[in-house]
């Protein structure tokens, strides 16, 4: 044993080069610089200690040395590995392109008995054959959503109030059964529905089909049928009665709800939360108000500033993290979102906050009429009379035309955060995404100008408030925060033997 | 600690190693050359011809047969029915296999490619291939319902061919064994390597790979070898294309704690696929005496980095265990992840475990702790509740 000679650490230091750099991106962040790599990796360094990095000081008997190159920004030897890695990281976390279109959204009519402020399309309208989808439609719509290469799929039925034509539901659901005995797609079925209108016949075909249900909350009684109208003043009442039906039916987590955030709910965050955690909910979505519609029209009536939005935001969030805190698992679903980008190496299926954006790519709107549109929010701005997104007609255009065409090649040319201004050079570039249609509904073109857009203004805002309570904040709120992206309760993930 | 050697002494001339499965009592005559027949007692009147051979134990008079004979010392008396034992024709008496155990390992190669600092196994240059022969035979010995295997070395993938003729052998005879390699991975750098591994498809297999560091310099430095940390984030990447199951092992001392928490980072951002994430204590035993100065720190001494590593892990949900930590060493919080991991033949307790309410959940320490071990060895404080719950853990 004593023949044997060890080499000290320096001599496998001493074969490294200089230092180059991988590409990363930088901002200001709590009076630190925040570093982020291409597959967005983050570091946090001091100004002094960046300075030094940048202008290849910085010495490798530095810890900021090796955590720079382990966070591949920093190459002191041949690229091929680092390379490698980073090349797999970007797969992983761009593998939602593959695959193509998933998110099908079927808007099978326009009723509805409610008249929401700010509700975008709907209509109350006795009129079944001006604002229904016919079969023939459906038919159509499904043969274009069979094209789609992608093996996982999702229909989504929407209004209007979908329910108000559940045959055209149960046509769809059926046929697309039918024809997936073929294709070998796994199928998801969503139903977004107020459930005023849902009765037991219509459970028992979701729970046939395994079909979820996706409702609308929007908080206490007093804030929710201020914000959505309905003969006899009776939403909230109807939407809980059937929720707890539905459940029954279908089982807990099989029913979600979205909330939408409107001048009222500002003065509320707590009681909207304390409504979610009332009715069983382990999860929120805290989502603006969508700049479209008759929420355009009706702004002053419910509309308010990014910034109104964001103290909501941040308000709620806090108290949301002090419930968890308190031993309650409930996730904030933008939160999470984000904090899936920002802190894993996995990619994200949401499609409205993606680069190139999930318009026509990742999901699609097949109107009532046969129309096509990229986006729920773009079929919104044609029922205000501008139809630039719309991509065609199931009844005129074949696939090709549709999902090959100029508006989505623009659509996907025009999105890409790493070539837009503002964009490109942005630290919080690999986590947040583009909205070409938001963009060119307020600012004129699909491109935008970011110093003054709300949808940059908002996201980075969150972004950095979710960056700053995870690198400031205690270990209680890291752990939170991980339950959240674990989507599990924190004692699962980190068991303890201490009582509760 | 049990001894896994005997000296022994031929009673016969023989002139081969013999491998043999331990019985106690007769087996028929078409498997006897299968069975090793072990006396406890004189017994002049079993017939004992036709097995591999007779194990005589100390004060045993050898009977009278014409198969080879070896009498082993007391050290062995602990031999059972399904034991497998070697015997060289000097009479030394190796145990390969203790059905009773659940740390079973195959010493598959005394050679190895790196030269890891705390090595506790040194590597031998020696041509040792003639393993394989007696590895292929104690497959077909071990009991079927052994439970877990371990293939160690030495670098095992420096047998080769063998190597995956071991892994196929073991998948056809002992289906239900969950098969746990370990290996440095260096050599999976070579995807066919991989894809050969991962066409076997053995049902329940895992590779135990280590890595040191989060940086090629330091990993390196360890394993003494220029390049090891690049061919072996190469192999973990062509392991999982392939489909095989991963362990990341980690040793921890003084060269390795600073950055474990970066690691543990690293290792989720990289590797997320890996099925668990071992911290390890180190075993005071081969090179680790050697290079005792560079490497030695008192546990408690890296507790926070243990600790940010461990919780690092978890809350990415990652599995990971603490190996080889006596409970008095890491914080309470870390007790759900501390596992009991070391070998029954090598386990001991110090006199400061005598009376430890939480002995029976601890992982004690490696015989070779004698030497050297944490300055904080004592019955750490614990609540009844506490105590009813670690309980709990341990014998679930």
């Amino acid at each position: 044993m004593s023949k044997v000679s060890f080499q000290p650490r320096s001599h496998y230091e001493a074969a490294r080069s200089a230092y180059t750099f991988l590409p990363f991106r930088f901002i200001d962040l709590a009076n630190q610089k925040l570093l982020v790599n291409e597959v967005g990796e983050h570091l946090l360094l001091d100004a002094a200690t960046f300075d030094a990095f940048v202008g290849k000081t910085l010495t490798p008997s530095r810890k900021a040395y090796d955590d720079l190159k382990a966070k591949h920004m920093l190459l002191d030897d041949r690229p091929d590995v680092p390379v490698k890695m980073l090349a797999t990281k970007y797969r992983t976390k761009r593998s939602f392109l593959s695959g193509f279109t998933r998110l099908h959204i079927f808007v099978v009519t326009l009723r509805c008995e409610h008249s929401c402020h700010y509700c975008q399309v709907s209509r109350v309208s006795p009129d079944k054959g001006r604002y229904d989808m016919t079969e023939e439609t459906a038919a159509r719509s499904l043969d274009l959503v069979f094209r789609s290469p992608a093996p996982q799929i999702s229909i989504e039925f929407q209004g209007g109030e979908p329910l108000l034509n559940f045959d055209m539901i149960r046509f769809v659901v059926e046929e697309a059964r039918r024809r997936n005995d073929v294709a070998g797609k796994e199928i998801q079925f969503v139903i977004t529905t107020n459930l005023a209108l849902v009765t037991d016949e219509i459970l028992a075909f979701c729970l046939e089909h395994k079909i979820l249900v996706s409702t609308s909350l929007d908080g206490p009684a007093y804030v929710h049928n201020l914000n959505r109208p309905r003969p006899g003043n009776d939403s909230h009442e109807l939407t809980v009665r059937g929720i707890a039906r539905a459940r029954a039916i279908l089982g807990h987590d099989r029913v979600s709800a979205l909330m939408t955030t409107t001048k009222l709910s500002l003065e509320h965050p707590e009681a909207i939360v304390d409504e979610y955690v009332r009715l069983g909910f382990d999860h929120i979505v805290l989502r603006h108000l969508s700049p479209y519609g008759f929420a355009v029209k009706t702004r002053l009536k419910t509309g308010y500033e990014t910034d109104a939005f964001l103290a909501f935001y941040e308000r709620a969030l806090a108290y949301i993290i002090d419930l968890n805190r308190r031993g309650t698992f409930f996730v904030e679903g933008f939160a999470q979102l984000l904090l899936t980008k920002i802190l894993t190496p996995f990619p994200t299926g949401y499609v409205d906050l993606q680069s190139p954006a999930g318009a026509g790519i990742s999901a699609v709107v097949y109107n009532y009429d046969g129309d096509v549109y990229v986006s729920d929010e773009a079929r919104m701005l044609a029922e205000m009379g501008d139809k630039t997104f719309r991509m065609g007609s199931v009844n005129t255009d074949s696939y090709e035309d549709l999902f090959g065409g100029d508006l989505l090649r623009t659509l996907v040319e025009g999105s890409c955060v790493e070539s837009l201004p503002g964009c490109s050079d942005c630290a919080l570039q690999t986590w947040c995404g583009a909205d070409p249609v938001e963009n060119y509904a307020k600012q004129g073109d699909i491109v935008g100008h970011r110093p003054t857009s709300e949808f940059c203004h908002r996201n980075m805002s969150i972004i950095k408030h979710l960056l700053r309570l995870y690198h400031e904040g205690d270990e209680s709120v890291r752990r939170i925060f991980w339950s959240w992206v674990n989507n599990t309760p924190a004692d699962q993930l980190v068991p303890t033997l201490e009582a509760r | 600690m049990i001894k896994l050697l005997s000296r022994g002494t031929a009673e016969s001339r023989f002139e081969h190693a013999i491998l043999g499965r331990i019985t106690t009592t007769p087996v028929a005559h078409d498997v006897r050359s299968d069975h090793a027949f072990l006396l406890r007692a004189s017994a002049p009147t079993i017939d004992l011809s036709g097995y591999a051979c007779t194990v005589l134990l100390s004060g045993v008079e050898a009977p009278n047969v014409d198969t080879p004979i070896v009498r082993v010392g007391e050290d062995l008396n602990y031999l059972a029915d399904g034991d497998v034992v070697m015997m060289a024709p000097s009479g030394r008496t190796s145990v390969l296999y203790r059905k009773a155990s659940r740390h079973n390992t195959i010493l598959a190669t005394e050679r190895c490619n790196s030269l890891c600092l705390m090595c506790s196994q040194p590597p031998q240059p020696e041509d040792d291939s003639y393993r394989v022969k007696e590895i292929l035979r104690l497959v077909e010995l071990i009991d079927p319902g052994c439970v877990e295997l371990g293939i160690s070395g030495g670098e095992p993938l420096l047998l080769g061919d063998a190597f995956f003729a071991i892994v196929e052998k073991c998948k056809a005879l002992l289906p239900s064994t969950a098969l746990h390699v370990l290996t440095n991975g260096r050599l999976f750098k070579d995807s066919r390597l991989a894809s050969r591994l991962g066409r076997i498809e053995h049902p329940d297999i895992m590779l135990g790979i280590p890595l040191y560091a989060d940086v090629d310099t330091l990993h390196d430095y360890v394993v003494q070898v220029q390049g090891a940390f690049d061919e072996t984030v190469v192999g973990l990447y062509n392991l999982a294309e392939h489909g095989v199951p991963i362990e990341l092992r980690v040793v921890l001392h003084k060269q390795t704690y600073r950055r474990l928490p970066q690691l543990a980072e690293y290792i989720y951002r990289n590797f997320p696929f890996v099925s668990h994430v071992a911290l390890m204590g180190l075993e005071m035993f081969g090179y680790t005496n050697i290079n005792l100065a560079d490497l030695w720190i008192d546990p408690v001494e890296y507790q926070s980095e243990l600790r940010a590593a461990t919780m690092i892990l978890a809350e990415r949900g990652l599995h990971v265990s603490i190996y080889n930590h006596q409970l008095c060493t890491i914080s309470q919080d870390l007790w759900p992840f501390a596992r009991q991991s070391i070998s029954d033949w090598k386990n001991i307790f110090v006199a400061e475990c005598d009376g430890c309410p939480v002995k029976r959940a601890c992982a004690g320490f490696f015989h070779s702790a004698a030497k050297r071990h944490s300055a904080h060895i004592s019955p750490p404080p614990v609540t009844d509740a506490v105590l009813e719950r670690l309980t709990g853990l341990v014998d679930s």
